[in-house]
């Protein structure tokens, strides 16, 4: 899930930011946009969803029925992303294909529902978390908008690094939007931590077993070895563990590739970067503490 | 509209995991597939259960209560866990209100499991397929099975009746009688997701013990004093009658 959300946001980012450029060209007449840029950037981007796709895939307990996933749209996120996800990909193709053999208008066209449907995958992305509400830290917008901002931004990032070897006009109109795109990606993330720490459980044990009392423990969770209860809720690591995992996908999620960016070395600033988003998702997925955790907490 | 569901009474569960072996039998042998299990015999087992009794300490020593708390799917009413299945194979049925699986859908994918407060629904290792309880819908629905057997293998298995299964929607079944009069309570109301299953409380019993009851008042030794004893030299009764 790591690979996935990470890879995917990035290939996305990627895309608007071909997508950005493109619609800024053509609105300043179509100055200078090298086509081996363009090739570069959507073969990255399909690249980077696709890889994304690919992790999702075998994360599956049944990845050959994977086919069945998108049946259920009307009601679950899951479903629709199932949808976006091929039909981004798909779209960004189109728009790769037209670019180059040079039918730019019609380009431009597929780009816009390329983009249409970027910004819908990322919103069905950000709201198979953002729905379950008793899971307090991922419930609100900021979970969301961190998923378009931690995207766009790693985009931008990729963006600088081929714009540097392909089309070197437009670099530094990429290196100043993935500044911008880090500085409000931090902001975000840093808010969500804000409100995370902030949050009061609304669900205890009391609530959980239904007895009235003030003092309750568990004894016994009704198997002395694990289950998947204790593996798949639990992230095993230790307070100080958390906390490193956290600083490092602080600094190297966007304190090291801002540095890296503005020294102007993009491509190790995507490297570092890819790495930190990771371990920033890690922690997402770390800072949840889901109510069944209530049910499993000694062994006895 | 028919809501089949679980009370489970706190008062006189004893912990002794009938329930958690009968269900782990009955719907081992079944054909949906077995609840596999990781390492049984080895150092760090693991397995797929779909009922776990867990114990916890209320109060604080030396005032503390032990409650052995039973815990499996409580087919909510408004489950959590089907919208979010992206197949469709998480859905509740429409004639009695069981949340079920369809273990040929279901991709692994365990959103529903997250879904789920309750953590109701473990993924099964071997089959890579969400499984959860089904409150046996193959033997209430088993129309060769005599009809005081058509009840799920917990409920049958149970030494102190702590588990009843009925029709939560139906004012005159045992299970509507036993929430409405002995205060039967859902789980983590806070969520909404209004669970069919409830749980009835632990209820105190007291005895009142009074002097006058550890002493007849009436004990004629007390009001008569002792028996009447022959000097020393005077024949007893014991000299002259035998027993």
């Amino acid at each position: 899930m790591l690979l996935l959300t990470t890879l995917l946001g990035a290939g996305q980012g990627l895309f608007l930011a071909l997508y950005g450029a493109d619609l800024y060209d053509a609105a300043r007449g179509r100055a200078s946009f090298a086509p081996p840029f363009v090739a570069a950037a959507v073969a990255g981007s399909l690249a980077l969803a696709g890889g994304g796709l690919a992790a999702s895939f075998f994360h599956l307990g049944r990845p050959e029925r994977a086919w069945r996933s998108a049946a259920k749209w009307r009601t679950s996120w899951l479903a629709r992303e199932v949808i976006a996800l091929p039909l981004f990909m798909l779209l960004a193709a189109l728009y790769g294909v037209l670019h180059w053999l040079g039918m730019l208008q019609a380009a431009l066209f597929a780009g816009a529902l390329a983009a249409a449907a970027c910004l819908a995958l990322y919103l069905c992305t950000g709201m198979i978390y953002a729905c379950l509400k008793f899971l307090q830290e991922w419930h609100s917008p900021l979970t969301v908008l961190n998923f378009v901002l931690l995207g766009s931004a790693s985009g931008f990032t990729a963006a600088t690094a081929l714009a540097a070897w392909f089309d070197a006009a437009l670099e530094p109109g990429y290196r100043v939007a993935a500044l911008i795109l880090l500085a409000l990606a931090a902001a975000s993330r840093a808010a969500t931590l804000v409100r995370n720490a902030r949050l009061r459980p609304r669900s205890n044990l009391q609530t959980a077993i239904g007895v009235k009392h003030p003092q309750i423990a568990q004894k016994a969770q009704g198997a002395m070895g694990g289950s998947f209860n204790t593996r798949e809720f639990f992230h095993g690591a230790d307070a100080a563990r958390l906390a490193g995992v956290k600083w490092f996908a602080g600094l190297a999620g966007f304190a090291l590739p801002a540095a890296l960016l503005a020294l102007g070395s993009p491509a190790a600033a995507f490297a570092v970067q890819i790495a930190g988003l990771l371990a920033e998702r890690w922690v997402f997925f770390a800072e949840a503490r889901h109510p069944q955790n209530l049910y499993y907490q000694a062994i006895s | 509209m028919t809501q089949l569901a679980l009370v489970i009474d706190l008062n006189v569960c004893v912990g002794c995991h009938a329930c958690v072996t009968s269900c782990k039998a009955w719907n081992t042998q079944g054909e949906a597939g077995p609840l596999s299990d990781q390492n049984p015999y080895g150092k760090d087992p693991s397995g797929t259960f779909f009922n776990r009794v867990q114990t916890f300490e209320v109060g604080q020593f030396p005032d503390t209560h032990t409650v052995h708390f039973p815990k499996s799917c409580l087919h909510c009413e408004d489950p959590p866990c089907v919208p979010v299945c992206p197949t469709g194979a998480s859905y509740k049925r429409a004639e009695d209100g069981i949340v079920l699986v369809d273990y040929d859908k279901c991709i692994g994918c365990k959103y529903c499991a997250w879904a789920c407060p309750y953590g109701a629904r473990e993924l099964d290792e071997a089959q890579k397929v969400m499984k959860k309880c089904t409150l046996c819908v193959d033997r209430i629905t088993d129309a060769a099975l005599a009809e005081r057997d058509r009840k799920p293998a917990c409920v049958l298995a149970c030494p102190t009746s702590a588990r009843l299964f009925g029709d939560i929607h139906d004012p005159q079944s045992e299970v509507a009688i036993a929430i409405r009069e002995q205060g039967g309570y859902a789980l983590m109301p806070e969520w909404g997701t209004h669970p069919a299953n409830h749980y009835l409380p632990r209820r105190r019993t007291e005895a009142r013990v009074r002097e006058e009851d550890l002493q007849r008042f009436d004990n004629p030794l007390k009001v008569d004093g002792l028996l009447p004893k022959p000097a020393t030299g005077e024949p007893a009764l014991d000299d002259v009658t035998t027993w």
